[in-house]
């Protein structure tokens, strides 16, 4: 009882304090030392993150090859849009990537597209979650403007983004053998799991008048398209890296890994570019020294402005709260 | 523009006039949404938001779901208009309760008890002891036999004292059976607010008495909403019923009022609106262009060849949209919430509390609370505001005899009281007037025990002096007067009344004295009133000089006189006088007239002086806030001398060698035209001098300023900082306060009765002081404080708090705004300009009306300096009167930080992500909690003080941030899945999150 008569009162005191503004309040003034203290904490702590995210993004052994150009017959240079579209000529091309450092297991592989705009507002939304996890038991495919339906029905899966599937492939060779790529397991799980359907099959995928990208095989539901979930989680940047496979098994500085691949993917209308990249991984992700760059900036800058206001401090010390600093005591003031 | 109510005539008025169903209802059921909507509709930013959300369910232009601004318009409507459904479902049962209030009205000859609201024009009403009068009636018999009846007008006019109101003489003597039956017409004007005046006539019709027309005044109406006091009974006719009442049509919306900060926010969005106009124009031609020469290549995007005839506006559009939370869609509502929070801080303030009275503090009007802290010019009345308007009777001087002047008090004066008691002819004769002439009503206790209802605070005074110099006003019997004197009785009769007005600024009554029959004019009144016309021979020198010492003193004077009238002379008068009190048209006038006529040839008793003493604090308060750059300008109907003593008692002026008072008068227009061009030109010279220099102005001199001169007029009270203006009326003030606010200043008018309505009403802030004249200042006015000395506390303590809250809240609403919508403007960059959303509807939404609002909010507890602080150094006010905290400069600011915070935010994250990482919800999911982040660290930056709300907000919004997102990854619906959690465990995001939060400190 008592106690809570006095949680009671406790709580009216509060409110009481509330109502009259003057609940107990810390007041943090920045003085100068303050100021200066903070600015070299910011400098201590980020200069040492800075360089250990260097590091990081530097153990990171990445090998990038532009193919799309040298890809093309010298011949057909000169139209390289009506080669990629005539399907009587084949694709194939092989590429010779050269390890400069030892790459340990596993090596990511990507492929890279520039210039490709997957964030298009028209492309990002054509497209049916519903569909992708429900397949036809979805009606409404109009997100998937412009390629909904075919022959009445809906495509499975509908929407530009599936339609545009990339559909180079690769293939890679060390010295004769052919390494193993693992395509397992290179989409998200939960997409596996909860995104797309175990029970949909893409039956009447690229069976329109207008062939877009890949095609899948109509058996294997789309949880197991493994190729079409990487594709469908669309990048915010108009260059992006997606994942084709892994390699697992270490490469030694100078082994020359060859790749065949089939050059399918039209980037030659809009002048994309596509690269394939072998890269291997650290806690920090792929090769990217922008956040160790940054994080040095700021942990430099930080230290500047500490030794600054140190000399401005102890050239112009002046008294804390001094009265004659007010603006109407000053003499210019004039009210 | 009459109306002729007949009186127990059931059927002629029922048609005619509505009956007494009272309705302060805005709404009914069936308008209350499209007439609620409509008024919302007619904001601008309402219309603007309803624009926008129309414009998204055109699902081809919509760069997020509708719902993210539907959501919240819904709501905010939802909000706005429950709070007036609510207000008016209060009105509502109030409204009910005074309609179906039981009263009895006569029906058919029958007395019935009906409901208020059934009563028509022409019933008769009949009331009891201590029943609310339910309409505005006209008296026609009561319980006391002389006819007369006690009202308490508190509601009406707020004066807490009884009034008498008397039955017409026509009425008089009419049995109480027969008051049934009486038939008669009145005569009486249209319904209007005046409480007043009632200029009508009443005539009976036969059998009852004589057809002659009876004069109605104010005096014989009870008004409705006042209650029947000290009195059995009491019956009227209806004459006005319903929303017709004198209440009813004084109970007019007031304009609402709009702040100067107001007025800049709306400009600053405007302004905002012009921008985002030109940001959609060049980004959808832009668009447009890249789509023409970029996106027809791009074969995976299948741009028709030939679109729709509209598509060219097609990217515009979506632009526009993605544009609109430029204008934050919660600046209304925070805004609102908090000004309502700073109006209940006022009425919580126990530092405001009057403990003499208990009244505390209010605000009325809780929406302009801001423009308190930006107050520069303060109009204050003299009498009630700076005075405490508690009259003593200190001096007098009777024919040449100064009185008290020794010890201050003639109450004490030995002199005197020997005079008293030596009964001497003059002192007695003095003594009669000041206990006789006057309004007063003596009430009896049961004890004995005198004690006086007075309408004037001056007569109270006058009154209760004579009692204590053994001149004791006993008793009041109909037109009886009983004045005891030294232990004998003298009966007067009162004949007539002349009343008080500021025209006249004297009032008189004419009585015949019991004993010997004769006839004696008495009469008090300023002295301007009453000197120039004492008969002709009389020395009137001392006098002037006993005013002029009085008024030195600060006392404020009245001058008594009498005068012995013939019989004749009376009956002749009297005759004129009823005539005039008849007439329907300037009645006022016609009556002034008349009293001039009997009001002359006065044989001057003497000079009374009354102090009215200054209220505490109240130099502290004038010299504070004369520190904090507030002119002063003093308004008051008292006269010149004692208006200058008061102004210097109280800082108002300092005194000669510091301070200058510049006189401008004359009766002329060319004599005020050249004191004012005189004034001018010294004002011109001294203004560099650190001089205090005052003007003093007079009525007549400002009513000829005003009319003819207002150009220099105007460049004077710019250049003045102090103003004197002595003698002026009600609607002058009015027009002072009108002349300065249309010089861009802003006002504050204070004042305590009912001569101040106009003034308050006019200023940009109204402050009544609820005080011995009433509360209808108080009720008028948009705050209402007990003492004059809390308007320091009201202004530099709420009123600087509230601006400066304010200017936070208001440009951190448009920061917030800006940076989200910054950041989607750069991401139309990298998305080939197509209008691409790069934050989700749940996001964006939850980003503008939740997770950015909780933390804001709680900045109304934010205090960058402490009271006593400010109050130490008030000139630190200067900062909110010049609007520094709040400006198109202070504004560019936070547009210069929400763009640099944008850049950093986008900047770092497309580079911190880009490549293998730069899955879209993932990429928007951090450059959000950039946002975040940011919001959190400048609120925490521009926070003063924290108090445990302010962590509690800012720090627990970012909790909740994460909270509520890991609830969406959590749900595999929702487009988020696994997304928060798949961050939250990866180092980059982290040093990420904090290299933006640092970068910004730059």
């Amino acid at each position: 009882m008592d106690t809570d008569r006095e949680r009671h009162r406790a709580r009216e005191t509060a409110f009481y304090l509330f109502t009259q503004q003057s609940l107990p309040a810390c007041k943090p003034v920045l003085t100068p030392g303050w100021v200066i203290a903070i600015f070299l904490f910011m400098g201590v702590i980020f200069i040492p993150v800075g360089l250990v995210t260097l590091r990081a993004s530097h153990c990171v052994v990445e090998i990038v090859d532009r193919y799309d150009i040298d890809c093309v017959p010298e011949p057909s240079r000169m139209d390289k849009v009506s080669y990629i579209q005539d399907d009587s000529i084949p694709k194939n091309c092989s590429r010779f990537m050269k390890v400069h450092k030892y790459m340990k297991a596993p090596i990511y592989i990507y492929y890279q597209l520039d210039n490709y705009y997957q964030n298009h507002r028209r492309y990002v939304k054509s497209r049916s979650d519903k569909q992708l996890l429900d397949g036809q038991k979805y009606h409404d495919t109009s997100y998937c403007q412009p390629v909904e339906s075919n022959n009445n029905r809906p495509i499975v899966p509908c929407g530009l983004i599936a339609w545009s599937l990339f559909n180079d492939t690769f293939e890679f060779i060390r010295e004769g053998a052919e390494l193993k790529v693992n395509r397992k397991n290179i989409a998200w799980k939960s997409d596996r799991g909860h995104k797309f359907g175990k029970n949909v099959y893409p039956f009447n995928f690229q069976n329109g008048t207008l062939i877009g990208g890949g095609k899948l095989n109509p058996e294997i539901p789309l949880s197991d398209q493994e190729d079409l979930i990487v594709w469908m989680r669309t990048s915010a940047l108009p260059s992006f890296r997606k994942l084709y496979g892994r390699i697992e098994e270490d490469l030694d500085v100078d082994d020359v890994v060859v790749v065949n691949l089939m050059n399918n993917y039209n980037t030659y209308s809009f002048g994309g570019k596509k690269k394939l990249v072998l890269s291997t991984s650290s806690w920090l992700g792929g090769k990217n020294d922008f956040l160790g760059h940054a994080c040095v900036f700021v942990g430099c800058s930080s230290l500047t402005l500490a030794i600054i206001f140190v000399l401005l401090h102890v050239k112009y010390r002046r008294p804390y709260g001094d009265m004659s600093y007010l603006p109407w005591n000053r003499k210019s003031f004039s009210g | 523009m009459k109306r002729y109510v007949y009186i127990n005539d059931n059927e002629s008025s029922h048609e005619l006039y509505c009956d007494n169903r009272i309705s302060n209802r805005k709404y009914t059921v069936l308008n209350f949404l499209p007439k609620n909507l409509w008024e919302q509709f007619s904001r601008f930013m309402n219309q603007y938001f309803l624009l926008i959300a129309c414009l998204q369910l055109w699902s081809l232009i919509t760069p997020v779901n509708p719902a993210s601004t539907w959501g919240p318009l819904i709501f905010i409507f939802a909000v706005s208009a429950s709070k007036e459904a609510w207000d008016d479902y209060n009105r509502y049962l109030s409204d009910k309760k005074a309609n179906e209030k039981l009263v009895w009205v006569v029906r058919q000859g029958i007395r019935k008890h009906i409901q208020a609201q059934d009563i028509h024009v022409g019933n008769i009403v009949w009331l009891r002891e201590n029943d609310e009068v339910p309409c505005d009636l006209v008296l026609i018999g009561t319980s006391d036999p002389q006819g007369l009846c006690y009202v308490e007008t508190a509601a009406l006019d707020g004066e807490t004292d009884l009034k008498t109101r008397v039955i017409p003489s026509a009425c008089m003597g009419i049995d109480f059976e027969l008051l049934h039956k009486i038939k008669g017409v009145i005569e009486c004007p249209n319904p209007d607010k005046d409480i007043t005046r009632f200029d009508a006539n009443l005539r009976l019709f036969p059998p009852f008495i004589d057809n002659d027309v009876c004069p109605l005044t104010i005096k014989n109406t009870i008004l409705q909403s006042c209650y029947l006091r000290n009195t059995e009974w009491a019956c009227g006719v209806a004459v006005y019923t319903g929303n017709e009442t004198k209440l009813g049509m004084s109970r007019g919306i007031p304009e609402p009022k709009l702040t100067a900060m107001d007025a800049m926010i709306d400009k600053l969005t405007g302004a905002i609106f012009v921008f985002q106009i030109v940001v959609v124009m060049v980004l959808g031609i832009a668009g447009n262009v890249w789509k023409d020469t970029e996106a027809r290549k791009q074969w995976y995007v299948q741009y028709p060849i030939e679109g729709p005839w509209y598509e060219l506006l097609v990217i515009p559009l979506r632009f526009e949209l993605l544009c609109s939370i430029m204008i934050p869609i919660s600046i209304k509502v925070s805004l609102d919430l908090v000004k309502s929070l700073y109006a209940k801080f006022i009425d919580w303030d126990t530092e405001m509390i009057d403990y003499e009275t208990g009244i505390p503090s209010h605000a009325t009007n809780t929406a302009i609370s801001e423009d308190l802290g930006q107050v520069e010019y303060i109009m204050t009345d003299k009498t009630g505001t700076l005075t405490e308007n508690r009259m003593i009777f200190r001096r007098c001087c009777i024919s040449g005899v100064f009185y008290g002047n020794e010890s201050g008090d003639a109450l004490k004066d030995t002199k005197l009281l020997n005079a008293v008691a030596g009964s001497s002819p003059d002192v007695v004769q003095f003594l009669t007037v000041m206990a006789i002439c006057n309004t007063v009503v003596p009430i009896k206790s049961k004890t004995g025990a005198i004690s006086y209802k007075a309408q004037s605070q001056d007569e109270d005074a006058l009154v209760n002096a004579a009692a204590q110099l053994h001149m004791v006003y006993a008793n009041k019997t109909a037109n009886i007067l009983e004045i005891r004197f030294n232990g004998s009785v003298i009966k007067y009769e009162v004949l007539e009344i002349l009343e008080f007005t500021s025209d006249r600024k004297r009032m008189s009554v004419v009585v015949k004295d019991c004993q010997n029959g004769k006839i004696v004019l008495l009469s008090k009144g300023a002295d301007e009133a009453i000197l120039p016309y004492a008969y002709v021979g009389q020395q009137t020198r001392t006098f002037i000089e006993a005013v002029e010492q009085y008024a030195q003193l600060g006392l404020r004077t009245l001058c008594l006189a009498c005068r012995e009238l013939r019989e004749d002379e009376y009956q002749e008068w009297s005759l004129l006088f009823k005539e005039a009190s008849s007439t329907l048209v300037d009645r006022e006038w016609r009556i002034a007239e008349v009293c001039q006529r009997l009001e002359h040839d006065f044989e001057v008793l003497g000079v009374t002086a009354i102090e009215d003493r200054l209220q505490d604090g109240v130099p502290e308060t004038i010299e504070t806030l004369r520190k904090a750059g507030i002119n002063f300008w003093m308004l008051t109907g008292d006269k010149q001398n004692t208006a200058i003593q008061i102004a210097l008692s109280c800082n108002f002026i300092s005194p000669e060698p510091k301070g200058q008072l510049l006189l401008i008068d004359g009766k002329t227009e060319d004599e005020v035209c050249r004191s004012l061009e005189r004034v001018l030109l010294t004002m011109r010279i001294t203004s560099s001098e650190p001089k205090d220099v005052a003007f003093v102005v007079d009525g007549w001199a400002l009513e000829i300023a005003l009319k003819h001169y207002r150009k220099a007029f105007t460049e004077l009270a710019i250049l003045s900082r102090t103003a004197i203006c002595c003698r002026v009326t009600p609607s002058q003030k009015a027009q002072l306060v009108e002349l300065l606010k249309s010089c861009d200043y802003r006002t504050l008018a204070i004042g305590d009765g009912g001569n101040d309505v106009r003034m308050i009403q006019q200023a940009d802030i109204g402050v009544g002081i609820s005080g011995r004249e009433g509360l209808q200042a108080a009720r008028a006015a948009d705050y209402s404080i007990g003492k004059f000395r809390f308007l320091k506390r009201l202004i530099l303590v709420h009123g600087r708090y509230s601006y400066n809250r304010t200017a936070f809240l208001s440009q951190y609403s448009f920061y917030k705004s800006l940076v989200i919508c910054f950041i989607q403007i750069f991401f139309s960059f990298i998305s080939g300009v197509s209008g691409t959303s790069l934050f989700n509807s749940v996001s964006l939404m939850a980003y503008n009306v939740f997770y950015t609002s909780v933390p804001v909010l709680v900045s109304v507890l934010d205090k960058d300096l402490s009271e006593g602080t400010v109050m130490q150094h008030p000139q630190i006010l200067f900062y909110c009167q010049a609007g520094r905290l709040l400006n198109p400069s202070t504004f560019a600011g936070w547009f210069g930080r929400s763009l640099f915070h944008a850049i950093v935010v986008f900047v770092i994250t497309i580079h911190a992500y880009a490549y293998e990482k730069s899955e879209m919800e993932e990429l928007s999911m951090v450059a959000l909690s950039g946002c975040i982040w940011l919001q959190a660290f400048v609120v925490a930056l521009e926070t003063n003080s924290f108090t445990i709300l302010q962590h509690l907000a800012i720090w627990g919004n970012l909790v909740a941030f994460y909270v509520i997102n890991w609830i969406f990854s959590a749900i595999p619906a929702s487009g988020m899945y696994t997304i928060m959690f798949r961050l939250c465990r990866q180092l980059s995001y982290w040093i990420t999150m904090s290299v933006s939060f640092t970068l910004s400190v730059f």
